[in-house]
C-alpha cells in the first residue's frame, strides 16, 4: 500500500486560489480518524470512492457542516468555511435516500431553499417550477415524496440542492437506491447536470463506474486516508491499492524494477514491457492471462508461473478462476476452455501472461 | 425507559396506532392480516385486560340512576362545572403544548449535562400523588410562595383559588404524558431531515418548525389527546391547588368527589356526564385524524 | 336522595328525640337495635377482667394525637395488651367496617358516618358520644385582619374558605352562619377540614371555619378566634364495639379509658368539649 501525500496529490502546491474548493478535513472520532485533504475547481466533479467505512460520507457530512471538524481548514471561494454554521454555508446536498420532506409536494421540497433564503413565497415556487421541468418533472409538481418514483425522487433531490444556488454540491451516494435499469438513465441525467453545473461537485460513492462516469477526478479514501487521487482513466490504469484494482478489475503488485522485469515482493519475476528501475507497479488484465493443463513447450511467453485452481466463478459469460501458487491472479477465460482444461477447484494449471499485455509504473 | 414505552404505547392506542411521519414511506396495515388466527397465550389475557378496563365503566352504567338522571342534569351546576372542565382541560392542553412541544425537542434534540436527570425530572408529576402535587404548587405559585409572592406583589396576580389556577394545576399533572409522547415521536422520527432543511438554509427553528413539527404531528396530536383527557379527569392537584368553587375552580371531577360524600346517585350521574363528554370528544378527534392522514 | 329520607326516619323512631339536634345537624344519626343489643350482652357473659392481646381501633384522623396517648396509657395499664390504631375519613373507615375490615373499636367524627355501621348492624354496642367538637376561625398567626366574630368573615377582600357543605364541618358552618343570618362567600369549599386549615397554614386563604382540635393541632401556624354562633353547631363523636371484634374483652376495656376521667381528660387537652 502506497500512502500520497494529499497536498502534493492531484494538484500542484503553490497553486493558491481564490475560487474553488481548498479544504483539510479532520475528524477524529477516538476509533476512526479522518484525515483528507480535497481541493477543486469550479466546474470540477470530485468523487470520493473507497469502501464502506472508509470515511466518504463523514468528508462529505463535515463539508457541509452537519459534523464539526475537528483539524484542518474548509475554503470556498476564499471564504472560510470552519466555523460557518450549516444553514449558512452554500452548500447543497443531495442525501443518499434523497430525504425529500414527505408532508411536502415536489414543488414545495424544491421551493423550500429558496423560501429560507427569504424569496418570497410566490417567487420561490416560480423558481422551483422552473427546477422541476428542467429535471423533466413538469407533470409531478404537485406529487407528495411517497407517489415519485425512485429515478424522480432522485431528480428532485438534486433540483432542491440545486435551487439555492449553492458554490458546493455535495451528493452522497446519488444512485445507490435506485435499482440497475434506472439507474442508467439517471446516470446519464446526473452526468449532463453536473457538466453544467459552473461550480464545485462532491459525489461519494463505492461504484467505481458511477464515479468513472460522473467525475473528472476520484479521490480514493481507504482507513479515513486518501490513498490515490487522479483522473478515472489513469487511476483505472494504474491502480495502486488491491482496493482499487479489485475495482477496476486487475491483477496489480508491488515491487522492484529492474529493466523490462518487475521483481514482485516476496514472488516471482514479471516481464514487462516498460523499462523502469527502482519500486514500481506492476498490473494486467483477468482477460490476459493464458492457462494450460500441461506445461506449454515452446511458449514464446516468458511469464509462465504454476499456479492452482483456488475458485471459479461466472463472470458475465466468461469464467474467472482465481489461482494461487507462484503468483497469486484472476484469469479470465470462455465457457468452453473452462471445460476443456477440466477446471476445479484444486487443478493444477499453467498460466501465462505477454510481457506486451502487463502495465508497469512506479510507485 | 420503560416509563417512556409505556405511554408511547398508549398514545398510540388513543389514535389507533398513526404514529406516522416517522419514515417517508411506510407502508399501512393491510386488512388482510388481521383475519388471522390470534394466538390464545395473546388472547386471553387481551380479553381479561379489556374485561378489567371495562368491568368498572360497565358498573356505572348499570348502577346508574336512569330514573333521575334528567333531574340530575338540567341543574344549572351540572353544567357549569362540565363547561368549566372543559375550558379548562382544553386550556391546560393548550399550555402543555406551547411549553411541552419545545420541551420535548430539548429533550430528544440536543445533548447537554444531565439530560437523563432532566428527564426523569420531567415525568415527576406522573408519579407524585396528585394532592402533593397541588401542595407543591401553593408552595411555589401560592400567594406566599416562593414564585407567587412575586407574582402577587409585581403584578398583583394570585393563581390560587381562580380558573386560571385549575389550568396551572391541569398542565402541572397533564404535561408530562405530552412530553413524553412527543419526545418518543422525535426519537422515532429520522433526524436527518432537519439535517437536509440546515443544508437548504434553515435554521434549526425554521427546520423545527417547518419540516419536524408537521413530521411528528400525529405523534403531537396523540400527546394532546393524552394531556386533554388526564387534565379532565384531573382531582387533587386541582382542588388542593385552586379549591373548589362552583362556576370558578368547581370542575366536574370535584363536584363528583363533593357529591360522592353525600349522594352517591348525583355523583353517578356526574360521572356519566364526564364519561360520555370524553368519548365523544375522543371519538370525535381520532376520526378525523384517521381520515386526515 | 331517597335513601337518606328513608335511614332518617328509622333512626327518628328508634333513637327518639334526646338525638333530633344531632339529626337536624347531619342529617343521619347514630342508630341502635335489638339485634346489637343481644351481641354485646352475650359477648359480656364470658367476660373476665384480665384483658390481653391486640385491640384494633379505626379512629377519626382529629383524634389522631389524642388516641394515641390513650392508646399507650392502656398498655401500660393493662401489661400484655397492644393497641393499633388506623386513623383515616371517618366515611372510609366506616365503609372498610361494613366491608369486613376485623376492628374491635370504631371511633367516629359524626353520628352520621356512625350510622353507616350501626345501619348494617356492626356495631356490638350502642354508639354513645365519648367528645364533642366545636366550630373555630383559624386565622394567619397574630390575627392580621382582626377577625373577631363570625360576622368579620363577610369583610370584602378577605379570602376565606370553608368545608363543603357535603362534610361535616362545611355543614356545621352553614348552619352557623344560617343561624346568625350571615351571608359568606368563600373563596373555595374544601373536601375537608385538614384542606380547609391547610390553605390557612399556607397563607393562601386569610381565615377558615374549622374545628377547635384542628387549630389546637396546628399550633402557631394558625391562631383561632372562638366565635359565639358556633354552640348552634358542635359535632357530637360517637364510639362503638364492634359485633366481629376479634378481642371485645380488651375493647370494652378500651373504651371505658376512652370515657374515663382521665381519658376525658386527654381529650380536652386537645380541644375537645366534653359530652
Amino acid at each position: 500500500m502506497t500512502h500520497i501525500d494529499h497536498v502534493s496529490g492531484g494538484l500542484p502546491a503553490d497553486d493558491i486560489r481564490a475560487d474553488g474548493l481548498d479544504a483539510h478535513l479532520v475528524v477524529d472520532r477516538g476509533t476512526f480518524c479522518l484525515d483528507v485533504a480535497l481541493r477543486a475547481a469550479p466546474g470540477d466533479v470530485v468523487a470520493l470512492l473507497g469502501p464502506n467505512g472508509a470515511g466518504k460520507t463523514t468528508a462529505l457530512r463535515a463539508l457541509a457542516g452537519l459534523t464539526p471538524l475537528t483539524d484542518g481548514h474548509l475554503c470556498l471561494d476564499g471564504a472560510t468555511l470552519d466555523r460557518m454554521a450549516p444553514e449558512s454555508r452554500p452548500v447543497g446536498v443531495v442525501f443518499q435516500d434523497y430525504l425529500l420532506f414527505p408532508h411536502l409536494s415536489a414543488l414545495d421540497n424544491v421551493a423550500f431553499g429558496p423560501r429560507c433564503h427569504g424569496v418570497s413565497k410566490a417567487e420561490a415556487r416560480e423558481q422551483a417550477a422552473k427546477w422541476l421541468d428542467r429535471m423533466g418533472l413538469a407533470d409531478h409538481h404537485g406529487a407528495k415524496p411517497r407517489r415519485l418514483s425512485g429515478g424522480q425522487a432522485q431528480r428532485v433531490a438534486v433540483a432542491r440542492a440545486l435551487a439555492t444556488h449553492p458554490r458546493l454540491l455535495l451528493l452522497d451516494e446519488p444512485l445507490a437506491a435506485l435499482d440497475a435499469r434506472t439507474r442508467l438513465d439517471v446516470r446519464a441525467q446526473l452526468r449532463r447536470h453536473l457538466a453544467d453545473f459552473e461550480a464545485v461537485a462532491v459525489l461519494v460513492t463505492h461504484d467505481p463506474l458511477d464515479a468513472m462516469v460522473l467525475a473528472d477526478r476520484l479521490v480514493v479514501i481507504e482507513h479515513g486516508r486518501v490513498v490515490q487521487e487522479g483522473a478515472p482513466a489513469d487511476i483505472a490504469r494504474h491502480p495502486r491499492t488491491d482496493y482499487i484494482a479489485q475495482l477496476v478489475g486487475l491483477n496489480l503488485y508491488k515491487g522492484q524494477a529492474d529493466g523490462h522485469v518487475v521483481r514482485v515482493d516476496s514472488g516471482p519475476d514479471v516481464a514487462t514491457s516498460e523499462e523502469l528501475s527502482g519500486p514500481a507497479f506492476v498490473a494486467f488484465p483477468p482477460s490476459a492471462v493464458t492457462l494450460y493443463r500441461d506445461r506449454p513447450t515452446g511458449a514464446s511467453a516468458r511469464n509462465l508461473w504454476r499456479c492452482q485452481v483456488a475458485g471459479l466463478e461466472t463472470h458475465g459469460d466468461q469464467i474467472r478462476a482465481d489461482l494461487t501458487g507462484e503468483l497469486a491472479l484472476a484469469a479470465d477465460l470462455t465457457t468452453v476452455a473452462a471445460a476443456e482444461l477440466n477446471l476445479h477447484p484444486g487443478a493444477p494449471v499453467w498460466a501465462t501472461v505477454k510481457a506486451t499485455q502487463t502495465h508497469a509504473y512506479p510507485a | 425507559m420503560t416509563e417512556l414505552d409505556k405511554s408511547g404505547a398508549a398514545a398510540e392506542v388513543l389514535t389507533g396506532g398513526d404514529t406516522r411521519g416517522a419514515g417517508p414511506r411506510r407502508p399501512r396495515a393491510r386488512p388482510g392480516a388481521r383475519g388471522r388466527g390470534v394466538p390464545l397465550p395473546l388472547l386471553v389475557p387481551a380479553l381479561v385486560g379489556l374485561a378489567f378496563l371495562l368491568l368498572p365503566l360497565i358498573a356505572l352504567l348499570v348502577r346508574a340512576p336512569w330514573r333521575t338522571l334528567p333531574d340530575q342534569l338540567t341543574s344549572p351546576e351540572v353544567w357549569q362545572a362540565l363547561q368549566l372542565s372543559l375550558i379548562c382541560a382544553t386550556a391546560a392542553t393548550a399550555v402543555s403544548l406551547v411549553l411541552g412541544v419545545p420541551l420535548a425537542w430539548l429533550l430528544a434534540r440536543t445533548e447537554f449535562p444531565g439530560r437523563g436527570f432532566v428527564r426523569a425530572l420531567v415525568t415527576l408529576p406522573l408519579v407524585l400523588p396528585p394532592v402533593v402535587g397541588g401542595v407543591a404548587l401553593l408552595l411555589a405559585l401560592g400567594r406566599n410562595g416562593v414564585v407567587g409572592q412575586l407574582l402577587d406583589s409585581w403584578f398583583g396576580i394570585t393563581l390560587p383559588f381562580t380558573t386560571a389556577g385549575v389550568v396551572v394545576a391541569e398542565s402541572f399533572v397533564a404535561m408530562p404524558f405530552l412530553v413524553i409522547s412527543v419526545e418518543g415521536t422525535l426519537r422515532a422520527a429520522d433526524p436527518r431531515f432537519e439535517e437536509a432543511a440546515t443544508t437548504l438554509g434553515a435554521s434549526r427553528f425554521t427546520a423545527f418548525r417547518r419540516v419536524t413539527l408537521p413530521l411528528i404531528m400525529p405523534g403531537i396530536a396523540a400527546g394532546a389527546v393524552l394531556a386533554w383527557a388526564r387534565a379532565l379527569g384531573e382531582f387533587g392537584a386541582t382542588i388542593t391547588f385552586a379549591g373548589n368553587f362552583p362556576g370558578r375552580t368547581q370542575t366536574m371531577p370535584l363536584a363528583v368527589y363533593l357529591a360522592l360524600q353525600n349522594d352517591p346517585a348525583a355523583a353517578l350521574a356526574l360521572s356519566l356526564v364526564l364519561l360520555a363528554v370524553s368519548i365523544a370528544v375522543l371519538a370525535g378527534l381520532r376520526d378525523r385524524w384517521m381520515t386526515a392522514s | 336522595m331517597t335513601r337518606y329520607t328513608r335511614r332518617t326516619r328509622r333512626t327518628l323512631q328508634v333513637t327518639g328525640v334526646g338525638v333530633a339536634a344531632l339529626l337536624a345537624l347531619s342529617a343521619c344519626s347514630s342508630g341502635s337495635d335489638s339485634s346489637s343489643k343481644k351481641d354485646s350482652s352475650s359477648a359480656s357473659k364470658d367476660s373476665a377482667k384480665k384483658v390481653t392481646g391486640t385491640v384494633t381501633v379505626f379512629a377519626a384522623a382529629s383524634l389522631k394525637e389524642s388516641f394515641t396517648t390513650l392508646g399507650k396509657d392502656f398498655e401500660k395499664a393493662h401489661p400484655g395488651t397492644k393497641v393499633t390504631f388506623s386513623f383515616g375519613g371517618s366515611d372510609t373507615l366506616a365503609a372498610s367496617i361494613t366491608g369486613g375490615a376485623p376492628a374491635d373499636v370504631f371511633a367516629a367524627a359524626s353520628p352520621k358516618t356512625m350510622a353507616i355501621v350501626t345501619d348494617k348492624k356492626d356495631a356490638a354496642t350502642a354508639p354513645s358520644t365519648f367528645v364533642r367538637n366545636q366550630l373555630e376561625i383559624a386565622t394567619l398567626p397574630g390575627n392580621p385582619d382582626k377577625v373577631a366574630s363570625l360576622k368579620d368573615l363577610t369583610k370584602s377582600g378577605l379570602k376565606v374558605v370553608l368545608c363543603d357543605k357535603t362534610v361535616p364541618c362545611g355543614a356545621a358552618a352553614q348552619k352557623a352562619l344560617d343561624a346568625s343570618k350571615l351571608k359568606l362567600t368563600p373563596v373555595s369549599y374544601e373536601q375537608d377540614v385538614k384542606s380547609a386549615l391547610t390553605k390557612v397554614e399556607l397563607k393562601e386563604a386569610d381565615a377558615a371555619v374549622v374545628y377547635k382540635t384542628d387549630v389546637k393541632a396546628a399550633g402557631s401556624k394558625v391562631e383561632g378566634v372562638e366565635f359565639p354562633e358556633s354552640a348552634n353547631a358542635i359535632n357530637d363523636y360517637p364510639i362503638a364495639l364492634l359485633k366481629d371484634a376479634p378481642n371485645a374483652e380488651a375493647a370494652k376495656e378500651f373504651i371505658a379509658l376512652v370515657q374515663s376521667v382521665e381519658g376525658q381528660e386527654v381529650l380536652t387537652a386537645a380541644g375537645f368539649l366534653k359530652p
